[in-house]
């Protein structure tokens, strides 16, 4: 296979502004972790049926997976590197902590992401929706149970109460 | 051996936030495919698309006409293995069982296995040189069909295959590499005492593990020929261990570090991609990327075993077990891994019955080899023994469990294998699920209710620690240990105990194979036991050293100091027992913190760090209960679990949150494995389900919250009670869910998955009278 023309894409990355050139099959997934060096974004299947390389493209959710590098020209990426501040974290992964609501931790990153994305559209949901909502993202190690309570406490966090 | 067992604890039972949690909340910490090494190319495994051929040839040429390949590899570059037996993973294998799997030898045994590799500098072009590899094979006959297999007149996987188990030996050549038979009393006299007896058949099909991280390692090698590992696994010594038998390299120039594991579940208990990295490294001089695809990894890594188990269960009108007997084929893939065992010594395990007889085969077949998946062999035969009981108390009109507290083994009671029990926490599970509101929550019409118990046994095998006390005072433990789910907290944990210092002040970390003894596996659910036993030992090990620094420091004897609450104190003969570090200000005590004697560390004979290892003896069983509530869609076959109750002995929780996760976790395994997850090979002998969409995992929305009770009845050998609790929570679940489901859709289904489509067919049938 000939290498082709690379692409040259200017896009923004957690708020910062990032130039990159890929190949034009290349996915995001592929680019964040190899050529920004941004390997919190895991990969599980690259067939966008696990959830683990979510990241959210112009505040939607997507499997970066599924989405060809070159796309996200102009566009604003946010990764779970962005999530939180300096120094502290968000509200989503400190829940995630205090209801041990990992294990190995390898879907972390994607379900914090999917979870932000969530309790941003709406910020009070019930359980149900939380677990359709993260119905996307595959955990083999906790049965979901206490990431589902970490989602719904984050939200209770994150509306003051 | 009965020891002091601790139970009072002051850091042990509580649940701190785990030391590794917030690098894996915000995507710092390092998984196996994270790492990427300057001048870096990346390696590719041509793979078999036959079943079962020989291979006649393999031919590189055009994939090393392309530019940028820099390495090829085959068998031809490993030794043979012969007939050598390496200690690894979580039995002792035969190198010829697994060798062939890193890289197949003369014969492809399943579609997947690997064959041949290449190495190029980017990915892509690896890709394409693999696909330019000529291998020409001469098809043979597969099997598939585990019944077919085991017949005289199937055709042999291996001719070198001779069944073991069987007096006397066999003379040919057959695809059963083993025969195991126990048995107790007398079996035929247990069924004539019966006043009833059950005798069904179940199937369990073969699954997956499912971790979510594929198998990925970077290897480096120098001009030395040291050989520089970093991968996912659950053992960087297991990894060591069997690269070195692989590859024919010395153990000594293996260095092995384990990234964070994405999960394992005991598939990430033996070696894949790590020997062929080494070997194309060593030939193109390039440190060396291999990262498996979720194809790759479904088709040619280790599955669990599928299994038929017959079981015939003869009780007395009163509810008393005469007899049990079963009969266990189990399809091993390829080549032979011995799941059998456990399969058949402890299916019925829970169970106090004079008369046992316990058979199993294994059988090979074109599939990939089966490899560990928590308490490995024993899930497929519980399914059949647990829902046999259910349907025994159902015919008996007993409450399931008030037949299983009848019937159940205790302390004193022989297993059939022989081994008595010490203090087990059977009853006590079975009470506690009795007394849980779910068990008689009422159920509405069509809903149905089941409930299954489980046994395994756990491991101890060897385990190292290393404390280095920091000159603040600060400790780090160092072990060998992967940590899959928490278990560096637990360290933690069992450490600040026996130092008597905060759990915040300890950093617990995973090391290398060059920076700690060695370790067996993180498997066996031995890691908080055997590992943790190490850190307590070390850690006790300082705590003398501590109170020898401290009387030097006061001109006193060792035994005139004590250490307590975190610090040295001189005995002053008053009510040392009740004394904590207020106290002994007050009254004015000479006391030495562990800061104190670490600023000093140096004038009273150097850096303050202790050593421990052993071979862990004292494992004890663990015992599990599930509940389980489901509902079936009679128009779709759809089944809703509609709420779920773990009961679990777990000896003593040391990080409870983390064992309440075991269960979890188990159980929605479990779930899948009942309901949806099977390995589903078409006509050629290919797996048409290699994917998380077809190849379907139990999801957030199919579940209900998983309710948890830990039960602790301590382990009477471990010095704080620990059982371990990783594996016995993927038995219980399958009988409870294919018990609730069959009483809620009027079915019998005995033949799992129960998915969708099958429980519509039997509902239909049921419905229409022909079932």
């Amino acid at each position: 296979m000939q290498s082709q023309r690379k692409t040259h894409v200017s896009t923004t990355v957690n708020g910062e502004p990032r130039e990159f050139l890929c190949e034009p099959h290349q996915v995001l997934s592929d680019v964040l972790r190899n050529t920004l060096n941004l390997t919190g974004t895991k990969e599980g299947c690259n067939t966008g049926d696990c959830g683990a390389c979510s990241v959210l493209l112009d505040g939607t959710l997507v499997c970066s997976c599924l989405v060809l590098a070159a796309e996200v020209e102009g566009k604003g990426v946010v990764t779970v590197e962005g999530i939180g501040e300096e120094g502290k974290l968000h509200p989503i992964q400190q829940k995630l902590l205090e209801h041990a609501g990992l294990q190995c931790g390898i879907c972390t990153p994607g379900i914090v992401i999917a979870s932000r994305a969530l309790l941003e559209k709406n910020p009070d949901p019930s359980e149900t929706e939380v677990r359709y909502w993260l119905a996307g993202n595959l955990c083999r190690c906790t049965g979901y149970d206490k990431i589902i309570r970490a989602v719904l406490d984050a939200g209770a966090v994150m509306r003051g109460q | 051996m009965n020891m002091n067992v601790k139970t009072e604890f002051k850091y042990v039972g509580t649940r701190p936030i785990r030391p590794d949690g917030p690098d894996k909340v915000t995507g710092r910490a390092r998984y196996g495919a994270d790492l990427n090494v300057q001048g870096m190319i990346y390696g590719h495994i041509v793979r078999s698309p036959h079943a079962h051929a020989k291979i006649k040839s393999i031919d590189f040429s055009a994939a090393c006409k392309l530019p940028g390949v820099l390495a090829t590899m085959s068998a031809d570059d490993l030794p043979e293995p012969g007939d050598r037996k390496i200690p690894g993973g979580e039995v002792e294998m035969a190198l010829k069982t697994f060798s062939p799997v890193v890289m197949a030898r003369k014969k492809v045994l399943y579609h997947g296995q690997a064959v041949a590799a290449v190495a190029a500098t980017s990915p892509e072009l690896a890709a394409e040189a693999a696909r330019l590899v000529k291998v020409e094979y001469e098809v043979l006959p597969h099997i598939m069909d585990m019944h077919a297999a085991a017949r005289a007149d199937a055709p042999l996987l291996h001719d070198d295959v001779y069944t073991q188990g069987v007096d006397p030996a066999p003379t040919t050549p057959s695809n059963i590499p083993t025969q195991i038979e126990i048995s107790t009393g007398d079996i035929s006299k247990g069924f004539a005492e019966a006043d009833l007896v059950v005798e069904r058949t179940y199937f369990v099909p073969m699954c997956h593990q499912g971790y979510i991280e594929p198998h990925a390692c970077v290897v480096q090698t120098d001009e030395n020929g040291k050989v520089d590992i970093w991968c996912s696994t659950q053992g960087a010594f297991m990894v060591r261990t069997l690269t070195a038998a692989v590859t024919g390299i010395d153990i000594g120039r293996f260095k092995v570090t384990a990234s964070e594991i994405g999960g394992g579940f005991g598939g990430k208990t033996t070696v894949y991609l790590e020997p062929v990295a080494v070997v194309l490294s060593l030939k193109s001089g390039r440190p060396v990327k291999m990262v498996m695809s979720r194809d790759d990894v479904f088709r040619a890594t280790g599955p669990a075993a599928a299994a038929e188990t017959r079981v015939k269960i003869g009780v007395t009108r009163d509810g008393r077990i005469t007899a049990i007997e079963t009969d266990i084929l189990m399809d091993c893939g390829a080549y032979t891994s011995h799941p059998i065992m456990a399969g058949v010594l402890f299916n019925s395990a829970c169970y106090r019955c004079e008369n046992v007889r316990s058979f199993g085969r294994e059988v090979l077949t074109n599939k990939p080899r089966v490899y560990a998946y928590r308490a490995p062999g024993i899930p497929q035969p519980v399914v059949a023994v647990e829902c046999v009981v259910n349907e025994i108390a159902e015919r008996l009109n007993m409450d399931p469990i008030d037949f299983r507290l009848l019937n159940a083994v205790d302390e004193g009671d022989v297993m059939a294998i022989g081994i008595p029990f010490q203090a087990i926490g059977l009853k006590q599970v079975l009470q506690e699920a009795k007394a849980h509101p779910h068990y008689t929550a009422e159920l509405k019409a069509g809903q149905g209710r089941g409930v299954a118990v489980a046994f395994w046994i756990n491991a101890g095998m060897q385990s190292s620690a290393t404390i280095n006390v920091s000159e603040d005072g600060s400790v780090n433990i160092l072990t060998g240990n992967p940590d899959i789910g928490g278990s560096r907290a637990s360290m933690a944990l069992m450490a600040a105990e026996v130092l008597g210092i905060p759990v915040e002040t300890i950093r617990p970390s995973v090391v290398d194979t060059d920076s700690v003894g060695f370790c067996d596996v993180t498997g066996g659910s031995r890691t908080t036991l055997a590992t943790g036993g190490a850190v307590i030992k070390a850690a006790e090990t300082l705590v003398k050293e501590l109170r020898k620094r401290a009387a030097a420091i006061w001109s006193l004897d060792i035994e005139e100091v004590d250490w307590t609450g975190g610090m040295a104190v001189a005995k002053s003969g008053t009510g040392l027992e009740n004394m904590n570090r207020e106290d002994a200000a007050t009254r004015g005590d000479k006391t030495l913190t562990l800061a104190d004697l670490a600023a000093r560390a140096g004038a009273t004979g150097g850096p303050l760090c202790a050593v421990a290892s052993h071979n862990a003896h004292n494992a004890a069983p663990s015992f599990a209960l599930n509940i389980c509530d489901a509902q079936v869609d009679r128009e779709t076959g759809k089944v809703d679990i509609l709420r779920y109750t773990c009961v679990q002995d777990a000896g003593k929780a040391i990080h409870p949150a983390y064992v309440e996760g075991q269960m979890q976790g188990g159980a929605v395994q479990g779930i899948g494995w009942a309901l949806n997850e099977e390995y589903i090979f078409n006509e050629q002998g290919r797996l048409d389900n290699p994917g998380f969409l077809d190849y379907r995992i139990p999801v957030a929305s199919d579940l209900p919250m998983i309710d948890t009770v830990i039960v602790e009845v301590p382990n009477p050998l471990h010095p704080y009670g620990v059982r371990g609790v990783g594996e016995v929570p993927i038995a219980p679940p399958m009988p409870a869910v294919v018990t609730a489901v069959n009483r809620a859709a009027g079915t019998r289904l005995c033949h799992l998955p129960l998915s969708p489509p099958k429980l519509l067919a039997a509902i239909e049938a049921a419905e229409s009278g022909t079932a």
